[in-house]
């Protein structure tokens, strides 16, 4: 999965998407996977990259990703 | 840098903002002039006429439903006093005095840079559903009424809920035929016949700022996103945005229509990625600061095309930049609202 190119996020987890003029903030650990994908980095990195920082089971995790994705594809910022 | 004189309407800086101010503000900002600027206010109470810097005169000029030979008249008056180099008009409702009299005003030296009639009649409201297949762009369904007996039987050709829209401005959602009823009433009687009821596009509303050079060449280009909305349905703050099929969209228009001037294209663009042109409008929005703080000096492109000068077209702007509105409290002295009132110019 990759996230479009055109998707600005700041430091602080700003998103603006340039094409709706849609903003959003994600908090500190949305914006860490947020980058990460646009790292192309596959979900299999990413949670190895979070479980090693962050104590969370991997249950947990898998459940909050697949949320996430989920919502990464309805405001269309995959690239397609 | 160039002196011009140029005379402005649209002062009113409100609620419901007239274009005149900022399109001062983008002339005197320009790197090409040294602009003097008269402005032609309808009100003694234009906010643009008490504010620093706006304004170096100004005039009041009579309602174009006096006749546009009245207008033509104080304008005629005005210039002998001014030398008027160019004139741009900001209202809708005077925009058919001022294309009418174009020749009138160039051969007393004042320049413009309008539509044309024909161009200004076919994107009307009232005549968008042809002009979307004219020129194989997507509008929403439409029908002109001119009597209340028509409402009833809209049921057959529109799903409810369905936008009824004025003459010249103001437009609402409606969910049966006695709010229909309502707001045929109302707008009949502020902005005359006809009525226009129109399919309700479920989308986001985005806008577009141009500038057409009359031969089919898109010269500026500025999409928007309204962040912030009034409840006359302004736009209080805005975003640009980079969507490309908004500026194919814009360019398909001007090179179709040969649009000459300012324009404000307004867009729904649907969850599905269709776009339905709602309106158009037939000069520069009160938004148009914007597009200058994003890179296109749109007034002063439109002032170059009208003195004849060679305007090459903008190819970029910055996307993600903001407008904020405010209102603030101007503190003046009655001898300028008097003087306006009782001479007709401070």
């Amino acid at each position: 999965m990759k996230i479009r190119n055109d998707l600005a996020i700041s430091e602080t987890g700003f998103v603006f998407d340039p094409i709706t003029g849609e903003s959003f903030s994600l908090n500190q650990i949305g914006t860490e996977i947020f980058n990460l994908y646009k790292e192309e980095k596959n979900q299999s990195e990413i949670k190895k990259i979070i479980t090693d920082k962050y104590d969370v089971s991997e249950a947990e995790l898998d459940k909050s990703l697949i949320d996430f994705e989920g919502m990464i594809k309805e405001y269309n910022f995959i690239q397609k | 840098m160039k002196k011009l004189t140029i005379a402005v309407t649209g002062l009113n800086n409100t609620d419901n903002p007239g274009p005149g101010v900022p399109v001062i503000r983008s002339l005197r900002e320009s790197d090409y002039f040294d602009v003097r600027i008269i402005g032609l206010a309808y009100e003694n109470l234009e906010p643009g006429i008490y504010m620093d810097n706006i304004v170096d005169k100004v005039y009041s000029v009579p309602y174009p439903s006096t006749g546009t030979e009245t207008l033509l008249k104080r304008i005629k008056y005005i210039n002998s006093k001014e030398n008027i180099d160019v004139l741009i008009p900001n209202f809708d409702a005077e925009l058919f005095s001022f294309m009418k009299s174009a020749n009138k005003l160039e051969a007393i030296g004042i320049k413009t840079f309008l539509p044309t009639l024909e161009q200004f009649e076919e994107r009307h409201k009232s005549n968008l559903s042809d002009f979307g297949e004219k020129y194989g762009v997507k509008v929403p369904k439409s029908k002109t009424i001119f009597n209340q007996s028509e409402i009833y039987s809209l049921s057959n050709d529109f799903s409810y809920p369905l936008l009824v829209k004025g003459k010249f401005y103001d437009a609402f959602v409606c969910y049966n035929s006695e709010q229909v009823l309502n707001h045929f009433n109302k707008l009949s009687s502020k902005w005359g016949l006809p009525v226009i009821i129109q399919e309700f596009v479920q989308g986001t509303e985005v806008n577009v700022v141009a500038l057409g050079d009359g031969e089919g060449n898109t010269i500026a280009a500025v999409p928007m996103r309204k962040q912030y909305i009034t409840d006359k349905g302004k736009a209080w703050a805005g975003i640009t945005l980079s969507d490309k099929n908004l500026l194919e969209l814009t360019n398909k228009i001007i090179a179709g229509t040969k649009w000459k001037g300012g324009m404000e294209v307004e867009i729904i663009k649907t969850t599905d990625n269709n776009y339905y042109i709602i309106e158009i409008n037939p000069r520069i929005p009160a938004w148009v600061y914007l597009a200058v703080g994003a890179g296109q000096n749109i007034p002063e492109a439109l002032v170059r095309l009208a003195i004849g000068e060679d305007v090459e077209a903008f190819t970029n702007y910055e996307v993600g930049k903001m407008f904020v509105r405010y209102s603030y409290d101007i503190i003046t002295d009655i001898n300028k609202f008097q003087l306006l009132a009782t001479t007709g110019e401070i």
